[in-house]
């Protein structure tokens, strides 16, 4: 228990330590969050802006940690040998794994428990929102973008890895209906959209958080998919030095 | 029982064999030398060792382990230093020590170990604020953090200051004489020759020679010395009866043993020409001139 612990508390320090990484994670959606809920310049369809953004910033701020923060974390830990060294303590895989999936966690609950009061503070009214499908949703979905930041921290350098999780961060982002609803997206780019874990995720997310998704029968489908290839298939491809 | 056993380890990548056959051993108390050129297959027969890599074919045990099936119960046992990198590069050198210390769980005591490889003003820097050699101290901290009884070390002194070298080489030659078996990967051969009581030279993914120092210098003693640039060679070669070889700009060597008769003959013949002896060196090969003949006459060889 205290390699565990030892491992999480090391990767949950130099995570909070990261300036670039608190950016990402909470910076941006923060940012994002204020600024449309704020200026009404999306059509998001909705009386209040914050009703429709706020559902769609929780979910990037969780594909944010899970994938892009985990991912390009853990690509330069390959590069710089971390791994590798750690790989000759007895800290072992399953330990490991679990330490950077609980930081993953524990950034989750950071940035809910900044986001969410922000997002009220500024208005959001959610009626009879279910927080246990959301957090459901927000499990499976940790584990969908955790899988894909990890396959690509897993096979690519250093560099190639930080600019390839950008890149997919931005295409997640501006195709998942988190700040840009789907209705409008081109037809054929919104049918894309519908099947990526960002737009399940939003989808579902809105949906459990005031009503106002889309499909959500099929976007837990979608998700559930994700969560079930991603992580195996990063373990596949995974190289570790 | 040796720390280390290897028998007709062969490791291939594809259709290349960068191992080929190699058997030695390495044994506790002992501070054990690698050596080799670029690509002889050094750094591929200690990742087997240490449970990196996996073996094609041959026989390895390590501490009793089977590294590719028994790497978890090995780790606890072994220390391992890389050869550059394996540190977080915002992390604290105390509290990477720290971290380190909770993972291999003997009871090591972090600040104790940073004072010891002398990094005790500097545990508040990240491992990117510190010099190449400090990054070498702090690896070999966390190498000691597991408290080893078989300690891998990968170019331990690369890039580190004399007074550094010799903080890690009285480290080294400690925790031998505690028991510990240490395998040292090394280009740098001085530094071998200070640490290591034997060693294994390396070469096109062969074991070409090993043993004591003592014994890869047997009967090749030599005799070199800095003079003048322009000896005569013939006369001197006709006085003492023996053949010098000009190494360098004013260098020389003759390839003897150093009897007192010679000695006498060739400092009288310099004296008698009216050379200056700048430098003389009489006694036993280094190491270096061991590993450069051996690896050359394979070079010949291949020729």
């Amino acid at each position: 228990m205290s390699r565990f612990r030892s491992q999480f508390a090391t990767e949950l320090r130099l995570t909070l330590r990261n300036g670039e990484q608190l950016l990402l994670t909470l910076g941006i959606p923060v940012l994002l969050l204020v600024f449309f809920s704020m200026v009404d310049v999306l059509p998001t369809g909705t009386d209040e802006p914050v009703d429709f953004l706020a559902p769609g910033v929780l979910a990037l701020a969780v594909m944010s940690t899970a994938m892009v923060s985990l991912g390009i974390g853990t690509g330069f830990e390959r590069s710089y040998h971390v791994l590798k060294r750690l790989g000759a303590t007895p800290l072992g895989r399953p330990r490991l794994v679990a330490a950077k999936v609980a930081a993953v966690a524990a950034v989750e609950v950071v940035q809910c428990a900044v986001l969410v009061p922000v997002a009220y503070l500024l208005g959001w009214s959610p009626s009879a929102p279910n927080w246990l499908a959301a957090i459901g949703a927000v499990l499976l979905a940790t584990a969908a973008f955790a899988g894909l930041g990890l396959i690509l921290a897993g096979r690519l350098r250093g560099e190639i890895n930080l600019a390839a999780q950008n890149g997919l961060y931005l295409v997640l982002l501006l195709l998942g209906g988190m700040v840009i609803p789907f209705a409008e997206l081109p037809a054929a780019v919104r049918a894309v959209a519908h099947v990526l874990p960002s737009g399940a995720l939003a989808d579902v997310l809105r949906d459990a958080l005031g009503g106002g998704g889309v499909r959500p029968g099929a976007s837990w489908g979608v998700l559930a998919a994700w969560a079930a290839v991603t992580p195996p298939a990063a373990a596949r491809l995974f190289r570790w030095d | 029982m040796s720390a280390v056993e290897v028998s007709e380890l062969v490791v291939r990548y594809g259709d290349i064999t960068a191992v080929d056959g190699v058997s030695f051993t390495a044994s506790h108390g002992h501070v054990t030398a690698v050596l080799g050129p670029n690509g002889a297959g050094k750094t591929s027969t200690i990742e087997v060792c240490e449970g990196y890599r996996r073996a094609s074919s041959g026989h390895v045990r390590v501490l009793g382990f089977n590294p590719a099936t028994q790497q978890r119960a090995l780790s606890e046992r072994m220390g391992v230093m890389l050869q550059e990198g394996g540190i977080y590069p915002s992390a604290r050198v105390l509290e990477t020590v720290r971290h380190y210390c909770a993972l291999y769980g003997k009871g090591a005591k972090a600040d104790v170990l940073v004072e010891q490889v002398g990094l005790g003003h500097r545990e508040k820097s990240t491992w990117r604020q510190l010099s190449g050699g400090e990054r070498q101290r702090l690896s070999l901290a966390l190498a000691l953090a597991a408290k080893p009884e078989v300690l891998f070390l990968d170019e331990p002194t690369a890039g580190v200051d004399v007074n550094g070298r010799a903080r890690i080489r009285d480290i080294v030659l400690n925790l031998a004489h505690e028991g510990c078996a240490v395998v040292l990967a090394t280009h740098e051969l001085d530094e071998a020759e200070r640490m290591a009581d034997h060693a294994i030279i390396f070469d096109g993914g062969q074991v070409i020679a090993h043993g004591t120092l003592a014994e890869l210098r047997k009967g090749h003693d030599e005799i070199r010395f800095r003079s003048s640039p322009d000896l005569d060679l013939h006369a001197l070669a006709a006085s003492t009866g023996v053949v010098a070889i000009r190494l360098g700009h004013d260098e020389y060597v003759i390839d003897a043993p150093p009897l007192p008769k010679l000695m006498a003959q060739l400092t009288g013949w310099l004296a008698e020409q009216g050379h200056d002896l700048i430098d003389l060196r009489a006694g036993a090969q280094r190491l270096e001139d061991v590993f450069r003949r051996l690896t050359a006459a394979r070079e010949d060889g291949a020729q």
